[in-house]
């Protein structure tokens, strides 16, 4: 017989006995596995499908013939010849004896009603407990969406592992000893109290209720009417979807119960999806219920003569009367439409321009620059990607010909080095950082570059806390490095490249040494980290907007692209370029063409070819001069070259730099028409305003940053009259003399694959069986591509090009007047503007106020006391807001996220453009920061008012 | 030591110096040098039969090698948190002769071809602590032979970090939860590689048994059984303390040979063979051997040798049901037979007469069903009463 190695022998299959029954089971499997796959049932507590199996519960202990104890099946390998008795007399006495002893302890009234206990103790006829309970521990309830009840704890740890393992925020853990054993939120202390971040996995993990989703009474109930716990509520039915918030696109399911006369999405779980496999964070799990909140728009709104437009407002949407007046939906339309055709024909079509959303479907996307290209009749057409990604894209289409991600987020679990740089994923794609955790926790090695010190500096490995602003110099002293060293990969620069030997030129200028004074990295660290990035079996770059959202955002990731072609570090698995995309659908928005210089699929405007296949799907006559950027569009219209604009689901007066100007901006319009859900500040200087559906009311697409088409469905009606957004875009277009009869969303994707090459394999059908296909899927049946430029780049060459970066600094340097840097951002509960967020309950109450994070020696320098009020100031406004010590800022800076209304830290922004990418410098202007201000003041919502109950007029 | 006294009394022991002039470490040397393989020294061990003395009695011969067939690198994991009740044979050797169980460790250490050594020690014994530091200082700095890295850990007071792979978890930081096997901890041990983990005493035999060889060590023995036992016995009798007797030896001989006899008005009335696990015997049974395997038939075992002795004046009830408590506190809470099992079995221990049937259907599924020993053997004490002192319950 041939010696075979053990890695040989665990890869084969095995054969033993089950209950006397021949089974196979794979070499991956464990005891309890196999069984269910031949349909034999173990009970079982603590093991979850997809956790580590952790055998602790011993409700799962078979009999393993020749062996001293029983073992637990859910842990336990079958092996060649074993003989297991999974119900036999013995086995029994202790799988029924387990569920005694726990139940023994359970509270007299469940908290919910689907305990896997007490289903399993129904399954093997487990009576009335013959010991006598515990002591009960005191239920705590201080957390706003999660309850913990222990006294229905079995401490199966799947929460720890959930907490632990799975999430890793290392919250939960398992204290004391014995009969004291529980399990503690950090020391022990309150849930609510914890640093606990809400992702809801424990609950999720929970068999049996002990921690449990609060389910917020609904508004207008009576006053202190306790929250329900949601496994104690029968969900009437589930509707499967895709969340509404960041890029990572988590896949979720609905649970609809009906209330009154209306249905109610009561709570949310993580579905598996291939870009979560069953995990959410804090918005996705508990930010939904901002749908039913009581400032929907719900009738479309026409402005009161005589209203005046102006920058200096406060939006109060109860009191949206003081501006408007309801009116009907033939009305609104022919004023909304009309008032655009109006300006068209007097003004031209350069006249108008249209800001789609990066929250919307594919099909609006895709539907709404068609409506701007073919009835507008420009390509003034753009969303909040410029705001986020427009750089990344710019630099990615110039060097490798595709604005997408090369590999998809998961990938880093095959990578060896993670190199994140300007992105804070825990915050801003909490899903996608529990994969980079996950992959630290095997091996891979993390590097973190990022001005401000965040939470994944605790997994890396280096951290790299350099200058703002100072992005080409650490990346070319890397390259620099590189080259010096010999580390390029010298075959694939040959055989895959363009333009190498200027690149190398350039950065041999930008030595570590030379650099290390400038960015404040030093050099040793440097070298190290560009010989760890350079030297790995497989590198993964993934970066946010600390790299776009600068004057030289498009520089900065030409630098991350050409790092990863000089060490050949692309085109396999566990490798590449992956621009953490920020919005839901930003992606989509932009492969769907919403953006004024491409078709959909990134066909040039002004390529003749392209505008011919257009002009022929569409019979129109396009433009073939680019359109205007957000930022552009502003300027027009503060100088009267556009007077007309059609916004559907963008806030830029809260999202755009140096607000006064585009509040000015918008003010200055003839005519505006704003399609939302809320009276956003941009719809409250509208001339109407179109109510339209939140995302679990419509069917539709996304497009995840990971390049997966993924299918939301509709879960509940839209309140009111609110139209969704699909069919409000058809009417204007109607009435501005375009002749469209779309009745579903899939009719419009079935119109997009014929123009879009990338998606052209993917049918509505698939999507429907498999909720998320990945692109390029060309033809039908195609699997679809997560790893890209395998072979060669999709360029007319097929060779990506080098592009070199010099030095450029920010606009505007701090000085005497204004000495601090200002970096703004976002915050794990808030997303973008607030609109929705802050009127999410769970999310409201978890960060009710505006806060600006400054290094606590900072405040001791500037006497203010976290908590305290603080006034930033820069050239184009000042806001006052409450201080937070946070060491992770660096000295010299302060960070604020812009979704505050209060506090709106875009009034402090610089409007300065990326050249290329036409990106605003978000990231770095100057501020003067001083003691006290008047404490920010909310109107109708905000500040924790959400999960406050409050009648209903 | 007087009221108001913090400092563990220094015991008078044989120090590097003195063990030196004895010819301490010059095996080790040996062994280093070449003079005296690893085969050979191994089967002298395998020729003793000497057996783990921590309590689960594994051959300490078999253990070198299956350690040593395991890949690279390798480490051990020497166990002196002496938690079983009664027992205190460790401490006893450990502040006579330190260097005798460090030489002993390093030969096993050598013969296992392990890299780097772990001594997890009881923190409550701060006297051996200082002992330890203060000659493994002396020996690091003498440094008689080739010395791998050797850490001094401190234990935090949990009886379950005795069992061999929570002490792993608690050497590695983390709580001390026994691991699921298999894997074994030969195979996956601390910081995942092989590990040969050693209770102190056993490899303290190691110089004497090379040194004298293998025939002298199996040359005691009584009843058909071979060796020397450390008996830690505490109870009832004239003469408490670390006994070495031959392995086999009945109670009755220990009390009366080794311990001076009963206390005056005591009479035997029962006795705990091994520690707080190892069940109760009545005196009608004290003709026993008591060695590995010779008791486990009537459910008990000798485990680390502590033998405590009740009286007339005691119950065996009583002691049963301190013992559970025991069991109930130092549980790590991690497995429910054991967790929830020993407070349920302490609740039912605590009426006047005791529910038979439940407990023993409880006693075998904490005995089936529990991860580690510590839940396995939890039942015994109550099994014994209901098995041997009926009279005291029903």
């Amino acid at each position: 017989m041939t010696a075979i190695s053990k890695q040989e022998a665990a890869a084969r299959p095995v054969e033993f006995k089950l209950n006397g029954q021949s089974v196979i089971g794979r070499p991956d499997e464990t005891i309890l596995q196999t069984a269910k796959r031949h349909g034999i049932e173990i009970p079982h507590l603590c093991y979850k499908e997809g956790m580590r199996p952790d055998g602790n519960c011993r409700a799962c202990v078979v009999e393993v013939k020749g062996e001293r104890v029983l073992a637990p099946a859910c842990w336990r390998h079958g092996s060649d010849g074993m003989e297991v008795q999974t119900n036999s007399p013995r086995a029994l006495v202790s799988q029924k004896m387990v569920l005694e002893l726990l139940l023994a302890d359970m509270p007299q009234e469940p908290h919910t009603l689907h305990s896997e206990l007490d289903q399993w103790a129904g399954k093997l006829d487990i009576g009335l407990p013959r010991f006598a309970a515990r002591a009960q521990p005191a239920a705590d309830m201080s957390h706003p969406a999660i309850a913990v009840n222990l006294d229905a704890c079995i401490q199966c740890t799947l929460c720890v592992r959930a907490c632990r393992e799975e999430q890793v925020n290392d919250v939960i853990g398992y204290a004391f000893r014995g009969g004291e054993s529980k399990i503690v939120f950090d020391l022990d202390d309150d849930m609510g109290a914890s640093s606990c971040v809400a992702c809801g996995e424990c609950v999720q993990a929970c068999p049996t209720g002990a921690l449990s989703h609060k389910v917020p009474a609904l508004a207008g109930a009576a006053a202190g009417a306790p929250a329900q716990v949601a496994g104690k509520i029968a969900a009437d039915r589930t509707v499967d979807s895709v969340c509404p918030y960041c890029g990572v696109g988590c896949q979720l399911t609905y649970h609809v119960k009906k209330e009154g006369k209306a249905e109610r999405i009561v709570f949310v779980q993580g579905r598996d999806g291939p870009a979560n496999h069953g995990r959410l964070c804090v918005k996705g799990r508990y930010g939904f219920d901002y749908v039913n909140h009581r400032q929907r728009l719900t009738k479309p709104l026409i402005r009161k003569p005589g209203v005046p437009k102006h920058k200096d407002f406060v939006v109060d949407p109860d009191r949206w009367h003081e501006a408007f007046r309801e009116a009907s939906w033939e009305e609104a339309l022919d004023l909304a439409a009309g008032g655009l055709r109006e300006i068209r024909d007097k003004y031209g079509r350069k006249a108008l321009a249209g800001f789609g959303s990066a929250k919307g479907t594919n099909e609006e996307a895709y539907l709404f620059q068609k409506l701007v290209r073919t009835g507008f009749g420009s390509n003034n057409v753009d969303h909040c990607t410029r705001l986020c990604h427009a750089s990344s894209v710019a630099a990615l289409m110039e060097g490798v010909n595709s604005g997408a991600v090369s590999n998809q987020v998961s990938d880093v679990a095959n990578a060896e080095v993670v190199f994140l740089i300007g992105a804070n994923p825990t915050v801003n794609h909490p899903v996608a950082a529990t994969w980079i955790k996950n992959a630290v926790k095997k091996g891979t090695r993390l590097i973190v570059a990022d001005p401000r010190r965040t939470e994944l500096a605790r997994h890396a490995t280096h951290v790299l806390q350099f200058n703002p602003d100072t992005d080409v110099a650490l990346l070319n002293a890397m390259m620099c490095a590189i080259v010096e060293e010999g580390l390029v990969n010298e075959a694939f620069i040959a055989e895959r490249t363009s333009g190498y030997e200027a690149l190398r030129d350039n950065v041999k200028k930008f030595t570590p040494e030379a650099m290390a004074p400038i960015c404040g990295i030093p050099a040793a660290t440097i070298r190290e980290v560009a010989r760890l990035y350079a030297t790995s079996k497989g590198s993964m770059i993934l970066w946010g907007m600390g790299i776009s959202q600068h004057v030289h955002g498009t520089d900065n990731a030409r630098c991350l692209i050409a790092l990863t072609l000089m060490t050949g570090q692309i085109g396999r698995p566990g490798t590449g370029l992956h621009p953490l995309r920020g919005q839901n659908n930003v992606q989509g928005a932009s492969d769907s063409g919403l953006v004024p210089m491409f078709f959909p699929d990134y066909q040039r405007v002004d390529n003749p070819d392209a505008r011919q296949r257009f002009e022929k799907l569409w019979g129109r006559e396009l433009d073939a001069q680019p359109g205007l950027t957000v930022v552009e569009i502003m300027h027009a219209a503060k100088k009267g070259e556009i007077r007309g604009m059609y916004i559907m689901g963008e806030n830029p007066a809260m999202s755009d730099p140096d607000l006064d100007h585009a509040r000015d901006a918008l003010a200055a319009l003839d005519h505006l028409v704003v399609q939302d859900i809320f009276l956003t500040e941009t719809a409250y200087l509208a001339d109407v305003v179109l109510p339209a559906t939140a995302w679990p009311e419509k069917d539709g697409t996304v497009t995840n940053t990971d390049r997966m088409v993924q299918l939301g469905r509709k879960a509940i009606e839209p309140p009111g009259e609110a139209r969704e957004d699909l069919m409000l875009i058809q009417e204007i277009a109607r009435r501005m003399g375009l002749d469209w009869n779309y009745t579903h969303p899939r009719e419009v994707f079935k119109e997009m694959r014929q123009c879009m090459d990338s998606i052209a394999g993917i049918t509505w059908e698939r999507l429907e069986r498999d909720s998320s296909v990945t692109y390029p899927c060309e033809k039908e049946g195609d699997p679809g591509e997560p790893v890209v430029f395998k072979t060669n780049f999709p360029t007319a060459t097929g060779r990506a090009r080098f592009v070199p970066a010099d030095l450029i600094s920010a606009d505007e340097q701090p000085d005497k007047d204004y000495p601090m840097v200002l970096i703004t951002g976002r915050q794990l509960e808030h997303w973008h503007t607030g609109a929705i967020t802050r009127r999410a309950s769970v999310l409201d109450t978890l960060e009710p106020e505006p806060v600006a994070s400054l290094h606590p020696l900072e405040l001791e320098r500037l006497g203010v006391k976290p908590g305290g009020v603080l006034t930033v100031q820069s050239r184009r406004g000042a806001i006052s807001l409450y201080a937070r010590a946070d060491e992770g800022t660096p000295a010299g800076a302060i960070f604020v996220p812009f979704c505050f209304y209060e506090a709106a830290a875009n009034k402090l922004t610089n409007p300065v453009l990326d050249p290329v990418g036409k990106i605003p410098e978000f990231k770095y202007c100057a501020v003067r920061v001083t003691r006290g201000g008047k404490a920010p003041q909310q109107s109708s919502f905000g500040g924790g008012q959400a999960q406050r109950p409050r009648e209903i007029a | 030591m007087k009221a108001g006294e913090t400092e563990c009394a220094e015991p008078k022991y044989v120090d590097f110096a003195a063990y030196r002039r004895g010819g301490g470490y010059q095996l080790i040397a040996d062994c280093l040098a070449g003079k005296r393989s690893r085969d050979e020294i191994t089967k002298i061990m395998e020729d003793s039969a000497l057996r783990g003395l921590g309590g689960a009695g594994f051959p300490v011969g078999r253990k070198w090698r299956s350690v040593a067939a395991e890949p690279e690198p390798r480490v051990m994991a020497v166990n002196i948190d002496e938690g079983e009740v009664g027992t205190f044979k460790d401490r006893w050797y450990l502040e006579r002769d330190p260097h005798r169980f460090l030489e002993g460790m390093l030969v096993a250490a050598w013969a296992a071809g392990v890299g780097e050594i772990y001594i997890y020690l009881r923190d409550e014994y701060a006297g051996c602590r200082a002992v330890l530091e203060r000659e493994l200082a002396k020996l690091q700095k003498a440094r008689p032979c080739a010395l791998p890295p050797i850490h001094l850990r401190r234990g935090a007071g949990a009886y379950i970090c005795g069992e061999e792979s929570a002490m792993i978890e608690s050497i590695e930081g983390k709580r001390g939860m026994p691991r699921l096997r298999p894997p074994f901890v030969a195979q996956v041990g601390l910081f995942g590689y092989p590990t040969l983990e050693h209770n102190m005493e056993t490899v303290f035999w190691v110089r004497e048994i090379v040194g004298k060889g293998a025939g002298w060590f199996t040359s005691y023995g009584r009843n058909g059984r071979k060796g020397l036992r450390s008996f830690s016995v505490s109870g009832r009798v004239q003469r408490p303390g670390v006994h070495l007797a031959p392995a086999g030896i009945t109670v009755r001989d220990l009390i009366d040979e080794y311990c001076g006899g009963m206390l005056p008005g005591h009479t035997l009335y029962g006795y705990l063979p091994g520690g707080a696990s190892g069940g109760i015997l009545p005196a009608a049974m004290d003709n026993l051997p008591l060695d590995f395997d010779t008791l486990n038939a009537h459910g008990c075992f000798i485990g680390s040798a502590a033998v405590i002795v009740l009286s007339d004046r005691d119950k065996a009830g009583s002691a049963a049901r301190s013992m559970v408590k025991f069991f109930s506190e130092e549980s790590c809470g991690q497995c429910t037979p054991c967790r929830v099992g020993t407070i349920k079995a302490l609740d039912l221990m605590a009426e006047k007469k005791w529910d038979q049937p439940l407990l023993r259907e409880l006693s075998q599924a904490m005995a089936d069903a529990s991860i580690c020993g510590l839940g396995q053997a939890a039942p015994n004490p109550l099994l014994s009463v209901i098995k041997f002192f009926p009279q005291e319950i029903s």
